[in-house]
Formats: C-alpha cells, structure tokens, sequence
C-alpha cells in the first residue's frame, strides 16, 4: 500500500499513536497550550512535548500565539488529507483489481489469437 | 472493472473488496502466485513495484519495492501467515527500511484473499484488509473513515458555526 508519498508517511506516522490522536481531537477548539494539554496524560511533560513535536512536523497541528498564550490547533486540513488518504486506499485497491483484471484479459485474447 | 462490491465496517475495521473474473481460480491465484505477474498490478503505474523476495508459503516472506517518477524507492513487504494455493492467503503488509528492516513506525495491516470458483468459468476474488488492535492503524482508520473523524468534523463544524456566529453578533 505504498503509494503514499512521504508527506502522508509522516502524517500517518504521527497519527499512529493513541495519545497523538487524542492530542489531534482535543486541540480542534485551539484552547490551550502544552501545559494544559500534558496534564491529560499520565505522562512527563517531555514526553507529551515530543507527541506534539511530532504532530507538529506532520502538519497535523500548529502553535498559535494567542495574547500572551501559545495554544496548539488542531491543522483541519492536515486531518482533511487523511480522509482523503483513507478514499485513496479504497481506489489503491480497485486499481489493483483494474490492472489484475488487464492480465487476466490479456492471456485470455492471446489463447484466441 | 470487475469491482463488484465493496464493503467497509468499521466496528471490524475492515474493508472488504470483491472482484469477478473471467478465469479459472488457478489463473487468479497466479496473479499473487507469481512475482513477474504480481509486480504489473502491486503498484500503480505510476509507482511500479519490483519484487525481490517471494516465498508464497504459511511464515513466508515476500519483500518489494516501489519506485516513484523520481526515482524515491518505498520499500515494503508481506509476512506470509496463510497461503492455501489456489483459495486462500492471508499477510501481513508492511513498511520496511532502506535495509529492508520491518519500519515498526507505520502501520501494518493484514490482507485476506479468498478466490472461490463460481462456474461458467467465473471466479470471484474477495479481499479483506483489515485493521486489528494490534496494528496501529486500526484507530487511525476508526478515525479517519467513520465515528473518529466524523466527531472530529462534527466538531470542526461546531467550532465555524461558533465563529461565524460570535462574529456576526459583534
């Protein structure tokens, strides 16, 4: 299922884990900041830092400085991509069988030629 | 195309694709059974995929890479966990490193195939992807196909309607 280029790689890398998924739902509303976020989790604060770094380089959410806060936002379209990520993996497949069918095809007039 | 269905669940998690062919189950079977033949429907053509390693058996391995129009290489490759010629075959398709190496980082899901003679010289091929607990990508599926995102879109509408309606009422 590689056709992703390394874009979606990433992307699909950084959702791949359950706190960075959580990380995505609760920054959509952009209303608090890495400390207020590392309080959900039973982990360090470093830890929860580098699931946003993460996140971050993915274009899945961004840092906005609001006032004097920073608050991290959830990127929508980095979220709209892969949906559509997920629509290109079913059409992956129906290529797959488009092409698999050509070879069926193909030996079926080579046995009528 | 010979596409004739296609299913996705999300409380399983799977997608389900099914196809008709007019062949023999022997001769649909090839098509996975073969490298030569398998490397000219793996990838698209954009991204034509070079099988390097084949070994169609239950613990075998099969190992490819994609070469894209720029000539980036993506490597992956298949852990075996069931192939009964010409039916059935179950693997495990996943990312690998330029070495080769399982790239534990990204998602791995598992395919089921199933190729069922139905006369008249028919065959139906059923494949299943499947996303399981184990492989990280079944959440991010959840997410991204149905409730996940759905929610995540639900509330993203909330939050613009909100806007709108905070600044309207400005």
């Amino acid at each position: 299922m590689q056709i992703a280029p390394p874009d979606y790689d990433r992307m699909f890398g950084a959702l791949a884990d359950a706190t960075r998924r959580d990380i995505v739902r609760r920054a959509i509303g952009g209303e608090e900041g890495v400390a207020e976020l590392a309080e959900h989790y039973p982990m360090s604060f470093a830890a929860v830092q580098k699931h946003i770094a993460i996140l971050e380089r993915a274009g899945m959410i961004t840092k906005e400085r609001i006032g004097r806060r920073k608050v991290v936002r959830t990127n929508l379209e980095g979220l709209r991509l892969a949906r559509s990520l997920l629509d290109q993996y079913q059409e992956l497949w129906r290529g797959r069988v488009a092409r698999m069918t050509a070879l069926v095809t193909q030996d079926q007039e080579e046995e009528d030629a | 195309m010979t596409v004739t269905a296609v299913r996705k669940n999300p409380e399983t998690l799977t997608m389900t694709l099914d196809a008709a062919f007019e062949a023999s189950p022997e001769r649909v079977w090839q098509l996975w059974a073969d490298p030569r033949q398998l490397e000219r429907w793996w990838g698209p053509p954009t991204y034509p995929a070079t099988v390097t390693a084949h070994d169609l058996r239950s613990g075998g391995r099969v190992e490819y890479h994609m070469t894209g129009p720029e000539g980036d290489q993506s490597r992956g490759y298949w852990e075996v966990v069931e192939a009964e010629a010409p039916r059935r075959l179950v693997f495990r398709d996943g990312f690998a490193d330029a070495n080769g190496r399982p790239n534990s980082d990204m998602p791995i899901n598992e395919v089921r195939v199933m190729i069922t003679g139905v006369g008249g010289g028919q065959t139906q091929m059923s494949i299943e992807s499947v996303f399981p607990d184990t492989a990280a990508m079944e959440q991010l599926l959840a997410m991204g196909m149905e409730e996940g995102l759905k929610e995540a879109v639900g509330q993203i509408d909330a939050i613009l309607e909100e806007d709108v309606t905070s600044t309207t009422g400005r």
